[in-house]
């Protein structure tokens, strides 16, 4: 149908938005509470606009477009809406700018210089209240808080129903759940759905920044599978764009002495989980179906909702624990470094690996596998705070002892991926045994790739067909639970997507930009020459080297118990430094 | 038997409008329940009896003095949507109305009549707390489902897609009142006004629906003798007018109170209207979450900024969510124009 934005006619469907179809015309119109893959909520009433004939100003968000229906918006009426609303807005966010990790692209601060809004007619009215502390991975400040319920809506739509909003009117505010049946998963999703920052990671740039600058320590990065694919992103790079070799080169300049890609990491969890697996299928006691455990916020979820699970998660450590403690002895060992001296800082997609780092059993003589986590974007922030030209870096390559990985482990960033990648090397290590028949030794499990929540596919093996299931999205794990024992391998990733929508990840994240990132990383995967993960011979060398000294309880394998909620604590807030300066 | 054309025949004829404040016609909702139960599984009813807007007690009034006639409308409601489709009726007070008045409906449902609707029907009652926005439709619906109490956008409008995603027919108390009438004929196009304020005979009244405001205050014999105001179809949301604009009809919610002119103190009374509209704001939108609470704290500061204060007023009527956030600028707005120009 035909309709008129500024007086220009344009084209749209029904049961479009005058949003959607303004910006599929490249027509701007401000938002802060939109997401285009929650529920429009039209809260904040910064993407006004003004139809003839019309009453009242409508939200841009929820208004479907009429034929015939001429909106307008850039007239005096909606800029001066728009204007209002922002200062309003402005007023509740206590402006923590000096450290804030959003700052570079912050809307509301990019908004308030385009509409001219008036900063200094209202107070801060939020500054006293609390931030909410989840673990050591994410936290809710109630003093940056919009109200926009962005944050209320990713955490019911993830199943959790964790953050809640308590009282009405301008006293509301986004609280932990008291109720003792829910817990925090630190998945983060509250925190990528966040317009201003008052749902974020708990950050660790600022020791990491610290423990560069000493000379006594070895400091190292090692960088996830799906970063590559969407830290360009942060720098006006496409969205997908493999950026490894900008990350490698950036990384060192921030300071890193070396710099290793957890792919390679990513391989031996493939390994322990084939392995595992056919282990599972000769044991007659075995608890079916296995379960993937390199989520951190899954296996947080089955430890608190259901630890009647436990049994079912596979022992494999997550990729980048593998890597650190690989680094902190086999590599150690050999240049000669005393692991004391070796900080890891691991660059993930992901706010629940914070949490992961701190798990007792990932430690090694008292000490943390892995020291320090930053998300895709601390790392971002970094890079931007050193005034990295991120975009023309020249890209380095990768001169560890621990290799790339296979393109197995360039797909674990994807839901489907470390299911495929299992798969990958199970079939072929079982076909090895069985030698005679090929059964299904196929490289590529395309039916367990993409966005879709819920995915299966059966595998001949031996005497038997496997029954695989994928879930990414924690919510959609209710809809496996009622037949759960129909499978016999399950992958969960905890936010929708895998880890290229993880929790730690740039800011927007929406469906269509996952698709891109998705492709970015099959895209890896089919350029690698070794595809399989038992193909790394470098991998095989450190797993023999791990197996010869009797190393694989503190390296390889792990184990889960169950958990009686999340840890929350609450700060109360001080009157910002910001605000003082400025009264 | 009921004929259910007969029924919206006689709603047509008798010209029903909504109570509630929307004045939306009566027919013409009831058509809409009933096309959209045709597709849908069942449907529910709602008797919205949760008066909020201070100045109106006529709710409370006519569950106290016609239950016979309310439950009658109820019936009516639940015979032409189609008794079998309908899951549930709702009968939703106010705290001081259920104490005071639901047992006396409950006699009523007890006749052997009624009994199928007995079984089905279910009091609700009103939280204390955001007594006037959960009276909006839609907010009412996530009350009764335990969602957060905020209106909902539309469309799906509540007859087409309300409680549970179903067809819900919402009507105010005085609309299932004068429905029973209507259907027997006895409508006479009458309707409840709220007096109260600074007359002598504060009260409920049933007058014809069309008197102008002094005819309301001459027939109930509480035209005040000194100078004197009044706020027509509410005391939060209604608009206020001085004693020469009396010569219309209230529109909205039926109330008129009337403030004495030489001892009201217009700042008080702001300070009033805006600690209202704050107390009641359900957070959901920018306008008026922060609106309100601006304007409280604006009307109160001693560095007062007209100029702000009227830009947030403005921003109210233009840019909230719901009728709740537009509806206080007309109380400031006309106070303004009809009092102090």
């Amino acid at each position: 149908m035909q309709f008129k934005i500024d007086d220009k006619i344009v084209e749209g469907r029904e049961g479009q938005t005058i949003l959607e179809v303004a910006r599929a015309q490249g027509i701007n119109i401000p938002s802060l509470c939109y997401h285009p893959d929650l529920d429009v909520k039209a809260n904040c009433r910064v993407c006004l606009v003004e139809i003839k004939g019309r009453h009242k100003l409508v939200t841009a968000c929820s208004t479907l477009i009429q034929p015939a229906m001429e909106v307008y918006t850039t007239s005096p009426r909606v800029s001066a809406a728009r204007r209002l609303n922002l200062e309003l807005i402005i007023a509740e966010h206590t402006k923590k700018c000096g450290d804030c990790l959003i700052l570079p692209d912050c809307q509301l601060l990019q908004l308030a210089q385009e509409y001219q809004v008036k900063t200094n007619r209202l107070t801060e009215r939020k500054t006293l209240r609390q931030t909410y502390r989840f673990g050591s991975a994410v936290e809710v400040d109630g003093s940056q808080c919009i109200d926009c319920q962005n944050c209320v809506e990713a955490c019911a739509r993830q199943g959790i129903n964790y953050l809640k909003i308590k009282g009405s009117g301008s006293n509301q505010e986004v609280m932990p759940s008291r109720d003792s049946t829910a817990a925090c998963v630190y998945c983060g999703q509250c925190t990528l759905h966040c317009p201003v920052s008052a749902a974020q990671e708990q950050v660790a740039w600022p020791e990491v920044e610290k423990i560069l600058k000493d000379k006594s320590k070895v400091v190292i990065a090692q960088f996830a599978p799906s970063i590559r694919v969407s830290l360009g992103e942060e720098f006006g790079l496409p969205y997908g764009e493999n950026c490894e070799g900008q990350i490698i080169t950036a990384l060192k300049k921030l300071g890193f002495q070396e710099v290793l890609d957890v792919n390679f990491g990513a391989d031996i969890t493939t390994m322990v989980e084939a392995e595992e697996l056919l282990a599972r299928l000769r044991d007659k006691r075995a608890a079916w179906p296995m379960m993937t455990s390199c989520c951190p916020s899954w296996v947080s979820y089955v430890e608190f909702y259901h630890p009647e699970l436990i049994p079912n998660l596979t022992t494999a450590r997550s990729p980048h624990i593998h890597l650190a403690g690989a680094l902190k002895t086999y590599w150690a060992k050999q240049q000669g470094i005393n692991a004391k001296n070796i900080v890891v800082v691991s660059i993930m997609p992901c706010t629940a690996k914070k949490e992961e780092a701190r798990r007792p059993e990932l430690s090694l003589n008292g000490q943390p596998l892995v020291d320090y986590v930053l998300t895709t974007r601390e790392l971002a922030y970094l890079i931007k705070k050193a005034k990295i030209d991120f975009k023309n870096l020249v890209p380095s390559t990768n001169q560890s002892l621990f290799n790339s990985g296979s393109g197995a482990a360039a797909i674990y960033g994807a839901s489907g991926g470390v299911m495929e990648s299992a798969l990958r090397t199970a079939v072929s290590l079982v076909n090895k045994e069985s030698q005679n028949k090929i059964f299904d030794n196929r490289l590529e499990f395309t039916e367990v790739r993409g966005l879709q929540g819920f995915k299966e596919a059966k595998i001949q093996f031996p005497g038997q067909r496997l029954k695989v299931g994928v879930i990414n999205g924690l919510s959609n794990f209710s809809l496996l639970l009622p037949k759960l024992k129909d499978y016999h391998y399950i992958e969960v990733m905890a936010c929708p997507g895998g880890c290229i929508g993880g929790g730690g990840q740039p800011l927007p994240t929406t469906k269509a930009i996952c698709e891109k990132r998705i492709a970015g990383l099959y895209k890896i995967d089919k350029s690698r020459i070794i595809r399989r993960a038992h193909e790394n011979t470098a991998m095989q060398t450190y797993y023999q080297w791990v197996k010869d000294n009797h190393l694989s309880f503190q390296l390889i394998y792990t184990k889960f118990k169950k958990s009686n909620g999340s840890l929350v604590k609450s700060v109360v807030n001080k009157k910002s430094i910001f605000t003082q300066l400025f009264k | 038997m009921i004929n259910s054309r007969s029924i919206i025949k006689k709603i047509e004829a008798a010209g029903l409008v909504g109570r509630g404040g929307a004045s939306y016609s009566t027919a013409q909702k009831w058509a809409v329940v009933k096309a959209a139960l045709k597709n849908k599984k069942s449907g529910y009813i709602i008797l919205n009896g949760a008066e909020g807007e201070p100045g109106v007690k006529k709710d409370g009034y006519i569950i106290n003095h016609y239950p016979a006639e309310v439950i009658a409308g109820l019936y009516l409601a639940d015979q032409f949507l189609g008794t079998a489709k309908i899951k549930k009726v709702y009968i939703f007070l106010n705290q001081e109305y259920y104490k005071k008045y639901s047992a006396g409906l409950k006699v009523i449902l007890e006749r052997p009549k009624y009994k199928f609707l007995e079984a089905k029907t279910e009091f609700f009652v009103k939280p204390e707390r955001l007594a006037y926005i959960s009276g909006e439709e839609s907010a009412l619906l996530n009350l009764i489902e335990g969602k957060k109490v905020e209106p909902r956008l539309k469309p799906p409008f509540p007859a087409e897609s309300g409680l549970y995603d179903q067809p819900t027919l919402i009507n105010n108390t005085e609309t299932f009142y004068n429905l029973s009438l209507a259907v027997k004929n006895k409508y006479r196009d009458t309707r409840f006004y709220t007096i109260d304020g600074a007359v002598k005979h504060s009260g409920v009244y049933n007058l014809a629906a069309n008197l102008t405001i002094e005819a309301v205050l001459r027939q109930t014999n509480n035209w005040p003798t000194s100078l004197f105001f009044v706020q027509a179809g509410g005391a939060a949301s209604g608009e206020v007018l001085n004693s020469h604009q009396l010569e219309r009809p209230v529109e909205g919610a039926g109330s008129i109170r009337v403030y004495d002119l030489s001892s009201t103190v217009g700042k008080k009374l702001f300070q009033s209207w805006i600690k209202f509209y704050q107390e009641q704001s359900c957070g959901k939108c920018t306008a008026c979450r922060e609106g309100t609470y601006r304007l409280a704290e604006l009307v109160s500061s001693p560095t007062y900024d007209d100029g702000l204060f009227w830009e947030i007023v403005d921003n109210l009527a233009d840019s909230s969510f719901c009728a709740l956030g537009s509806s206080l600028p007309e109380a400031l707005r006309s106070y303004v124009n009809n009092l102090k120009k």
